[in-house]
This record gives structure tokens, C-alpha cells and sequence, in this order.
């Protein structure tokens, strides 16, 4: 012990303190860690400075410094009436606010389309944030419900009858069309070098015809009734809320199970009828305003709402088509999809103004603004079943044959068990696709649509607000409007990754 | 009592059901059956409602009416182009601008991309931001807002041509596009030419030599300044013997327009602006998420290994980054070119404007020519995707996976 103390050295006295090491956090450890640590970076940090101040302050000054906030003409925004030099031009943006934002509907409707965007806001909002409950109500409501009553509240006009005089004429013109066809054939069988083949087919698909028009006859001898009454809407309401409401008990298991399945059916049913009881669609509803007289954020809006709300069903049928092991589904997704992809949107929009009309029967004629719609649904359709099938490809296999194990058919498979993993798991790529999408709605305005970048450029020709700065100041503005929105959704696409990826971080 | 394997069942009924009806057997084939019935409806009333819409308009199909006389005017044209020209040459005159633009577009995309990428990436705090705010903006605006906002406020802004911007006196930007010299063939041209492939040719044969001799034979071989004399020494010295290739014209300010030089309209200035910026912004995320895909360890086992920094980057991290980076960055290749269909709303005279808008109002063939339009943009994006599967082939075919 002794000697080990003693050939050993031990302080007796304390160290001088060393200096703190050099601060690598807050702005000055910043400063000296990332700006000014090399002289190269001295020389980047300085390249950045000029390139902040090059851009940075002239917008600056032009949005807010030198701009002129008050005046009723271009007079106002003259450099020699101001007495300098005039930045952004706010007054013409106050004054073609109405047009930007509602384009030419008419002044006294307007409240309508508030109402529709504080509709939307109300249910869109609960279903964007993760903690509120009954997603699954909300998301029916925004998906089925609004569209619906945004229609009636945009476009206006009432109903002449239900679900079955709908379904009663769409029947009808199925077979109109089958037996048309049928006769074509046996008109060309006339002709034709093989006369009895053609005529055993024509009379084949005419026979077809009548039969069906045989088996919908109860449901059109019952429209032509209710037609006939005096209520035609709340008759056939009735008689519709009758028969979807029994079928629905019968598919929910019977004297059973059915009788959730029944209450639900009844309480949409109220629900519907409230709705048309409130709007008086019964009673020929809001005044009609036609599309041609839409315009600026709301037709943006509309155009991607709808593309979102439709090309998403579109997205899934393709990409399970495209995964089917039936060749000839799996053969008709695949090409379908890479058509639409392959493609640009502007063509689509061309293809849906010129081409589709043609394709009509020549006494049908769609509007402009449900063209374009058309197309946007297919192009979009085509790109989130892409979207999709990367989550589809996800799963491991095992929970299909897990499923299968338990006895679940391939639907119930799919729709309890692959598809609300699948969706969830590709939730980001969806939102991505959705902005795209509200970005490529300004290609509307290129086919005669005035949406918000169609109205802006519609507000450049007014000659009381021609001014040098007046294209800029437009272009701010709707810059801004475009950003917000395609930001905000960026952000949340990245909030919600963030959350699905919580099991994953460390 | 035999002990031998029974023969397995014939299995060509089940082969057969498995390859007409998929997992579902005779099922399957019913459901095929009945979704055919409904192609085949949907045909019929396709083709029949067109056919009847076709005669009420008094329009004849086919595509006879390629071989007429279009009667109007292309305002950039690479092969010569009149109004007496027939719409087939319209077709072909707004392709090569459409794809006159998007090589363009692609070219500076893909500059402009890189240099983004290397700012969001650098160490400097203050570049990294600038990157981002730059990536941020152009991705959350529209591409046709951008087109029109360089069309429609950019440009137009510009002086008129007598107070054009002058770029080095040597070429002139105003409100009537840009105006740049242009090259006039000397007498030296065709030995320069020849003598600038010969260097081409000879260098890349050089190259395949020295990778061989590496690969082969372990044997460095350095052949830059060969490749240097090859491609720069020659042309020069070609161009001691025979006499200058091409002059310059310079373009000269007469009256009230520019003479001389040649003109590119602002249009393809606004478009080719606002297509590679935009389409930069995505390819700068592609390029830094691929870089940042190569695993910090790369580097480190290349510097153990003894390389040198520029070395471990030329040979260890850019092979692996590019296998991240080519295939969604031809992919924004298509999109560009795809965009720049876009030139419609600005006047460009590309395929979508000349031949699916003013051929289309004029003739009113509407299905011919929009399927004209839509089966190029399809095969070239079919043939893109074609490479890049072979591609994809051979790449993971190398990395022996």
C-alpha cells in the first residue's frame, strides 16, 4: 500500500479551468459552424446573401412598400399620378375579387356558393384531423351526401321523380339500345356474304331486347303511375324508400340480423328527404344557374373536388383490375391505365370537348364544365390506380390467404381486410396525386372554362385597370391563392406520414 | 397389390381453365364473357352515334384530309413551311417544335435541377434554405401559371426592340423575344465537321480500348489529353489549313426591329422559361434523395480503401446514386414534354396548338386528329418506358441480383 502511495503522484493542487468549448448552438454557433467555417463557404454564405436580396426585397417592396392600396381606376396605379414608382395595384384586385372568386354568378345567388364552400369547410375539416371520431359517417357524408346537395345548391333546379323513374329510364334506354343494335345486324345480314349467321345473332340480341324490356315492365308500368299521380317526387320517394329499404333487410341477414341494416336504410331515407324537403327540390328548387356562368376559385374548386371524389372509386376498380387474374380484365385495366398516363391532360380535355360529343347520341348534350370533368376523372382515375396498386403490392400475402383461411370471399377480403391497409398505406402518394390534380385544374381554362387562372387572365383585357404593374399584381394573387392550398396539402400529406411512420422511428 | 405411383390426373383441362379463366376457373370466363358483351356495347354505340353525328355535320371520315392544303401560317418553323403546305406537314412542323422545345426545356431543366440539388445539399445553412424556398415555390404553383406569369407579365414587360436589353452587344432581349447571332457557314465547314466526328469517333474508340486493357488486363491507360488533341486540336488545326468553318451574323437594330441574326419568338423564350424551372424543382428532389440514398458507410470504405475524395464519388457514390436517380428523372423528362403541350395557351406553334387547335377548328376532324395527337404522345412515352425497362433490365442484370 505505502509504496504504491508513494511512487506514485497525486495532485495536491486544482487545474486552471480550461475555455468553454467553442458554441455550436443558437445563431452564433450557427454562424460559425454552417455560414463562416471555410473560406469557400464564406464566399457560398455570401453568393446566398446576394441572392436573398435580389429577390427578397424587390418583392417586398413591390407587394407591400410601394404598393398602392387605395383608388377606384388604373388612375390610381399610374407612376405619375402616385409620384412614384408604383408597386402591386391592390385596387384591381379588390375590384375583380367578385370575378376571381365567383366568376359571372350572378350577384344575388352568391350566398349559395358560400354556403357551399362553409359546407364543405365544415365537413372536410373533421375528417382531416386524425382525433375526431366517426370518420366513417363524415367520410360518407363528404364523399356521397355533399356532392349531391353542392349540385343542387350550384347548379339549382328541382327533380321530377326518384330512384325508380331514374332507374326505369335508364333501363329503357339500355334496351332501346340493345334492340337498335340487334336490328343494325339484321340489317346488315341482308347484305352481308354470311347472311345466316348474322341473322341468327340479330334475332338473338333483338330477342334479348324484348325480354328484358319483358322483365322491367312491372318498373315502367310503375313509373308511368307515379308519373301519373299528383306527388310525382314523394310517390316515387315513397315507393323507392319501400323497396331499397327491404332489400337492404333482406341482404342484412332477415328477420335476424337485418334490422340495423333496415334503421339505416330508413334514416338516409329521412335524411334525403329532409334535404329535398329544405331545398324544395320537388318544387323545381333554387333558380337554375348555368355553368357557362361559373367561374374563377369556384370552378378550381368544383374541378378538383369532383376529380378527387371520382377518380378515387376509378383508381381502385383499375388497380384491382390490373392485379385480377382474369386476362381479359387484367388486359383492359393495364391498357386503359397506361393510355390515360401516357398522355397529357390537355389532350384529354381536347379529347373530352371535340371527341366525346361525337361519341353521344346526337339528342344528348353534355355541358361544358361536366366535359372537362369527364376527362379529368379518367386521366386522374388512371394515375391513383397506380397509386393504389403500390399500396395493394404492400400487403403481405399472407393476410389475403389469412382472410381466405376464415372463409371470406374475395370481395369481403378485399373490402374489410386488403384495401383499408392498402389505402392507408399509400395515403401520402393519394394526397401527392391530389395536388397535382389542383394544379392541373387551371388547364381548364384553356377549353373555354373560366377558373381562377381563366378568369385572371379574363380580368387583364378591362382596360379601366391596364397598368404596368396590373399583370403582376394578378399574378401575386392568385400565386398566393395556389400556394396556400397546394402547400397546405403538402403539409398535411407529410403530417400523416409522419403519423404512419410513428412505429418505425427511433 | 402394386406399389407404383399412380400417374397424376391430365391437368390440360385444368391448364386450359387456369389460362382462359384465371384463379376462378369457368367463372372467371363468365365474367370475361359479360364484360366483353359490355365492351362490345359500348363499341357499337360509340361507333354508330359517331357515324350518325358525323353525317349531320356533313363531315367525311378518314384521313384524307392530311393531303389538303392547310392555308395558314406556323410562326417557327424548322423545315420550310408555307400556307400551300398540306396539314401532314403541319403535323410534322408542330412535332419538331414540340420536341425542339422539350430537348431544350430538358437540357436547362436538367442544369438548373443539378445545381438546386447541390445547394439544397451543401453545408451551407443559408444555400440549403435558398434551395428549399426555390423547390418550395415552383412545386406549389401551377405549370401553367408559370408559363403564363413568364408569357404574360415577364416578357411583356420587356422594352419595346429600339431599348432591347442589350447581352454583351451580342444579343438582345425585348418584348419581341431574343435575338442572337447566328452562324454562317465559311469555307471551312465540311473539313471542320468531319474532322470534329473523326475526333468524336476516334476518342470513344480510344475510350473502349482503355476500359478493355483496365478490365482485362489491369493496365491504366491514360487517355485524356489524347481525348483533349482529339477533339479540340484537330478541328483547330483543320481549321489553320482550310480557313474559318462559320462566322458569326451579328444581329443589328434597323428601324424598328432587328436585322441580321436570328430571331426566337418570346413564346418559346415563356415556355421554354417556365418548363425548366418548373420541372428543375422536381428533379432537385430526385437528385438529393438519391445522393442521400448512398449510404454514409460508401464513402468511408472508399477513403479506407485509399481514394481519393473526388474518386470515391466518381466511382463508388455516383454509380449507386444514378440507379436511384434515372428512372424517375426520365420520367420527368415525359412530363416535360408532356407539358409542353402547355405552349397552347401562349400560342406556341407546338403538335397540340397547331394541328389539335387551328388544323382541328379548320377541318373539323376532330377524332382523327386528337387521336393522331394522343397516339404520338402515347408512343413516345410507350417507347420512353420501353428503354427504361430494358434499363432496369440490365441494371439489376449487372448488380447480379
Amino acid at each position: 500500500m505505502s509504496d504504491i502511495a508513494s511512487s506514485s503522484f497525486v495532485r495536491k493542487d486544482l487545474l486552471t479551468e480550461r475555455p468553454a468549448p467553442v458554441k455550436t448552438t443558437g445563431f452564433v454557433g450557427l454562424m460559425r459552424t454552417r455560414l463562416f467555417n471555410s473560406p469557400t463557404n464564406i464566399l457560398l454564405t455570401i453568393v446566398g446573401v446576394l441572392l436573398l436580396w435580389f429577390t427578397i426585397i424587390p418583392s417586398v417592396r413591390f407587394l407591400m412598400v410601394d404598393a398602392v392600396w387605395s383608388g377606384k381606376d388604373r388612375a390610381a396605379c399610374l407612376t405619375e399620378n402616385a409620384g412614384f414608382a408604383v408597386g402591386a395595384c391592390w385596387p384591381y384586385i379588390q375590384a375583380k375579387l367578385p370575378q376571381l372568386i365567383y366568376g359571372f354568378y350572378p350577384e344575388a345567388e352568391r350566398w349559395r356558393v358560400d354556403l357551399t364552400f362553409i359546407l364543405a369547410a365544415a365537413l372536410l375539416v373533421p375528417l382531416l384531423v386524425p382525433r375526431l371520431p366517426a370518420k366513417g359517417l363524415n367520410a360518407g357524408l363528404f364523399f356521397f351526401a355533399f356532392p349531391v346537395v353542392a349540385f343542387f345548391l350550384l347548379h339549382g333546379g328541382g327533380i321530377k321523380g326518384f330512384g325508380l323513374s331514374w332507374t326505369a329510364g335508364v333501363l329503357e334506354l339500355f334496351d332501346d339500345s340493345i334492340i337498335g343494335a340487334g336490328q343494325a345486324v339484321l340489317g346488315v345480314s341482308k347484305t352481308s356474304a354470311v347472311p345466316p349467321v348474322l341473322w341468327v345473332v340479330g334475332n338473338f340480341i333483338v330477342l334479348v331486347g324484348v325480354a328484358i324490356s319483358w322483365l322491367i315492365l312491372p318498373l315502367t308500368w310503375l313509373r308511368d303511375q307515379i308519373q301519373g299521380a299528383g306527388q310525382p317526387v314523394w310517390g316515387d320517394f315513397a315507393v323507392t324508400t319501400v323497396i331499397v329499404s327491404l332489400i337492404a333487410f333482406g341482404l342484412g341477414g332477415g328477420w335476424r340480423t337485418g334490422w340495423r341494416a333496415l334503421a339505416s336504410s330508413i334514416a338516409t331515407f329521412i335524411a334525403i328527404a329532409l334535404v329535398i324537403k329544405l331545398m324544395g327540390l320537388d318544387r323545381g328548387g333554387l333558380p337554375v344557374v348555368t355553368t357557362n356562368l361559373w367561374g374563377g376559385l369556384l370552378v378550381t374548386l368544383v374541378v378538383s373536388v369532383t376529380g378527387i371524389v371520382t377518380s378515387l372509386p376509378i383508381g381502385i376498380a383499375l388497380a384491382l383490375g390490373r392485379r385480377s387474374t382474369i386476362p381479359l380484365i387484367r388486359i383492359f385495366s393495364i391498357a386503359f391505365i397506361e393510355f390515360w398516363r401516357g398522355v397529357p391532360l390537355i389532350t384529354v380535355l381536347f379529347f373530352a370537348t371535340y371527341m366525346l360529343p361525337l361519341f353521344l347520341p346526337g339528342n344528348f348534350t353534355v355541358d361544358g364544365l361536366v366535359r372537362a370533368l369527364i376527362g379529368i376523372a379518367l386521366f386522374t382515375g388512371a394515375y391513383q390506380a397506380e397509386n393504389v396498386r403500390g399500396g395493394l403490392a404492400a400487403i403481405p400475402r399472407g393476410q389475403g390467404e389469412a382472410a381466405a383461411a376464415l372463409g371470406l370471399s374475395w370481395w369481403k377480403t378485399t373490402s374489410l381486410i386488403v384495401l383499408p391497409q392498402a389505402l392507408r398505406h399509400v395515403i401520402p402518394n393519394l394526397v401527392n396525386s391530389f395536388i397535382s390534380l389542383f394544379k392541373d385544374t387551371s388547364l381548364v381554362s384553356i377549353v373555354a372554362l373560366f377558373d381562377l387562372l381563366g378568369s385572371l387572365r379574363a380580368s387583364f383585357s378591362d382596360p379601366k385597370w391596364s397598368t404596368p404593374s396590373t399583370a403582376f399584381t394578378g399574378f401575386a394573387f392568385a400565386g398566393i391563392i395556389y400556394f396556400i392550398f397546394c402547400f397546405g396539402m403538402s403539409r398535411y400529406s407529410l403530417f400523416v406520414e409522419h403519423r404512419l411512420n410513428a412505429h418505425r422511428r427511433n | 397389390m402394386s406399389t407404383e405411383a399412380r400417374n397424376p390426373p391430365p391437368q390440360i383441362a385444368l391448364k386450359i381453365r387456369r389460362i382462359l379463366g384465371g384463379k376462378t376457373g369457368w367463372n372467371g370466363v363468365a365474367v370475361q364473357f359479360a364484360f366483353a358483351a359490355i365492351l362490345g356495347w359500348i363499341g357499337y354505340e360509340i361507333v354508330s352515334n359517331a357515324r350518325a353525328n358525323l353525317e349531320n355535320q356533313h363531315i367525311a371520315a378518314g384521313f384524307g384530309f392530311l393531303s389538303n392544303n392547310a392555308g395558314f401560317d406556323v410562326n417557327q418553323t424548322l423545315i420550310s413551311y408555307t400556307g400551300s403546305d398540306t396539314f401532314l406537314r403541319v403535323f410534322v412542323v408542330g412535332l419538331l417544335n414540340t420536341l425542339v422545345v422539350s430537348v431544350v426545356g430538358i437540357v436547362f431543366a436538367t442544369l438548373i435541377g443539378f445545381i438546386v440539388a447541390l445547394c439544397r445539399l451543401s453545408p451551407n445553412w443559408l444555400l440549403s434554405r435558398v434551395g428549399e424556398i426555390y423547390v418550395e415555390i415552383i412545386r406549389n404553383l401551377p405549370v401553367l401559371f408559370q408559363i403564363l406569369f413568364w408569357y404574360l407579365a415577364v416578357l411583356a414587360a420587356l422594352p419595346n426592340p429600339r431599348q432591347s436589353i442589350s447581352l454583351l452587344g451580342i444579343a438582345f432581349i425585348s418584348n419581341r423575344g431574343l435575338v442572337i447571332p447566328s452562324p454562317i457557314g465559311g469555307s471551312g465547314l465540311e473539313p471542320f465537321l468531319a474532322m470534329l466526328a473523326l475526333g468524336v469517333v476516334a476518342s470513344l474508340a480510344l475510350r473502349f480500348h482503355a476500359r478493355r486493357a483496365l478490365f482485362r488486363e489491369g493496365r491504366m491507360i491514360r487517355i485524356w489529353p489524347t481525348v483533349l488533341g482529339l477533339l479540340v486540336g484537330l478541328p483547330l488545326a483543320t481549321m489553320l489549313v482550310f480557313g474559318v468553318p462559320f462566322t458569326f451574323e451579328l444581329p443589328q437594330l434597323k428601324g424598328f426591329n432587328f436585322a441580321g441574326g436570328s430571331r426566337i419568338i418570346p413564346e418559346f423564350v415563356a415556355l421554354t422559361l417556365a418548363l425548366s424551372t418548373y420541372t428543375a424543382a422536381f428533379i432537385a428532389e430526385i437528385v438529393r434523395a438519391g445522393i442521400l440514398s448512398v449510404h454514409k458507410g460508401q464513402m468511408e470504405a472508399g477513403a479506407s480503401l485509399g481514394l481519393s475524395r473526388g474518386a470515391t464519388l466518381r466511382l463508388v457514390v455516383v454509380p449507386q446514386a444514378m440507379r436511384v436517380i434515372v428512372p424517375p428523372l426520365t420520367n420527368q423528362y415525359l412530363n416535360l414534354t408532356k407539358n409542353s403541350s402547355l405552349a397552347v395557351a401562349i400560342g406556341y406553334p407546338d403538335l397540340v396548338s397547331v394541328f389539335a387547335g387551328t388544323s382541328l377548328s379548320q377541318t373539323g376532324q376532330a377524332i382523327e386528329i386528337i387521336a393522331m395527337t394522343m397516339g404520338i404522345y402515347l408512343l413516345i412515352s410507350l417507347l420512353t418506358s420501353a428503354i427504361m425497362s430494358v434499363y432496369g433490365w440490365r441494371l439489376s442484370r449487372s448488380l447480379g441480383a
